[in-house]
């Protein structure tokens, strides 16, 4: 059992989020639940930002994955929109991941309604300054690295608000 | 279910247990989609035309995320039985739609396709005194009692601080640069005193939301959000908010919801069984 769910955590590492290349949907924290029956897998997954054009993909990416897996007859992925998904849940491989492509993780220890930043990816730098709290995507901003004079781009903190 | 038994209700099956909390339940959710999804449609109108690049970045993805949030509202009440979400989205009547008239108001003059003359000083007050209003009744409906949506709530309330600030930091931008810049917000300011009235309002279940702990009185929603208003403004404007056109919540509408649906129907019809 443990062995097989350790071959799922496996597989989702190489599982990429479409809008991230290069971090997996296990390292972003979305994987919420695996149970296995036989050789039927069952997944629920927290979706990041509501209304994120990639769930479609992401949950067929992550079926065909899995069903490659020699044991598995069939794999089902559920997005639940009751989990709240946060920056929190983002893992040391998927913050440094993030880095190395450009797009700063998001900072630590945040609390909502505060006012953040974080340092450049690429130089450290934490002379940077907001360009736009929106980019491409409502989970990214467009940040400017004073220092080494780069745009990048940086994870929203997304923390729950109740707690 | 008596008030203060604090009864948490935690499936559509046991809302489906009693038809008035069921009603009351529907009512409130339809009220929570159409509003995201009129505001949100009139959002996407403006894709291409905001005022300058960065704006019109950050105002789709504020759009898309706002459908996002529609679509978690649409998705509750197909749990209950209320039929497809994209049916639920595209195919209503005018009549069954429980949106606030003053969210489906047109930019502006023209056509999106033709000559769109947007009015972005009307885009920045109503979405500044809509995503006040938002915040407000998110963070009650967090104490709801059906657990599903105070969940969703308490989920849609980690994005949204984002699109407040947004239409916030344009309001006080504008209201305190150019007399001309000015000007314009307080004919828009006014224009919605004599319209946003039905946005604060919980239709004709709002006695029973209260009783169920669905949510907070409309006394109190409406105290909440003047206060906010009033933090901003300085001053209220002196005569009492109005609904010009009545009340959306009773599923009264103007033409400009019919010039909408008709777009989004469109899209819909020709591209039937696309995903979002
Ligand atoms: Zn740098």
């Amino acid at each position: 059992m443990q062995e097989q769910l350790d071959e799922i955590q496996a597989v989702l590492k190489t599982v990429d989020d479409p809008e991230l290349p290069s971090v997996s949907v296990f390292d972003l924290g979305m994987v919420h639940d695996v149970k296995v029956i036989g050789g039927s897998v069952f997944i629920t997954m927290t979706p990041t930002f509501a209304g994120c054009p990639a769930l479609d993909f992401i949950q067929r990416d992550v079926k065909k994955a899995v069903e490659e897996l020699e044991w598995v007859t069939d794999c089902e992925v559920q997005f639940s929109f009751q989990q709240k998904w946060s920056t929190d849940a983002i893992t040391d491989e998927g913050k440094h991941q993030l880095k190395k492509h450009g797009v700063a993780p998001p900072p630590e220890d945040f609390q909502p309604g505060q006012k953040w930043t974080v340092n450049c990816p690429y130089c450290e730098s934490n002379y940077t300054s907001m360009d736009n709290v929106f980019g491409p995507t409502a989970c990214r901003s467009i940040l400017y690295c004073q220092a080494c004079k780069n745009p990048f781009e940086a994870m929203k903190p997304v923390v729950d608000y109740m707690s | 279910m008596e008030r203060g038994e604090e009864k948490v209700i935690t499936s559509a099956e046991q809302a489906k247990q009693d038809p008035t909390y069921l009603q009351a339940l529907k009512e409130l959710l339809y009220q929570l989609a159409d509003d995201d999804f009129l505001v949100s449609f009139r959002g996407s109108e403006w894709l291409g035309l905001a005022p300058h690049i960065e704006e019109d970045v950050a105002f789709s993805s504020i759009t898309q995320n706002t459908m996002g949030h529609a679509l978690l509202f649409y998705q509750l009440l197909e749990e209950l039985g209320e039929g497809k979400v994209d049916v639920l989205a595209h195919d209503r009547k005018p009549s069954e739609r429980k949106n606030a008239i003053y969210l489906e108001k047109k930019n502006g003059e023209g056509h999106y396709t033709e000559e769109p003359y947007y009015d972005w000083a009307l885009t920045v007050v109503r979405n500044y005194f809509y995503e006040t209003f938002k915040k407000i009744k998110l963070e009650a409906i967090t104490k709801s009692s059906y657990q599903p949506l105070a969940n969703v709530a308490g989920k849609v309330l980690m994005e949204q601080p984002y699109h407040l600030a947004h239409w916030k930091l344009w309001f006080e931008q504008l209201y305190n640069s150019t007399d001309d810049a000015r000007a314009r917000l307080q004919t828009r300011i006014a224009e919605a005193w004599e319209e946003f009235g039905d946005v604060l309002e919980l239709g004709p279940y709002a006695t029973e939301m209260a009783h169920f702990e669905l949510m907070i009185s409309e006394v109190e929603l409406r105290d909440r959000w003047l206060e906010e208003i009033e933090l901003m403004l300085g001053t209220l404007p002196s005569r009492t908010l109005g609904k010009k056109y009545g009340s959306g919540r009773e599923g009264e509408h103007t033409s400009d919801l019919d010039q909408a649906i008709e777009i989004f129907q469109d899209v819909y019809v020709s591209d039937e069984g696309a995903v979002w």
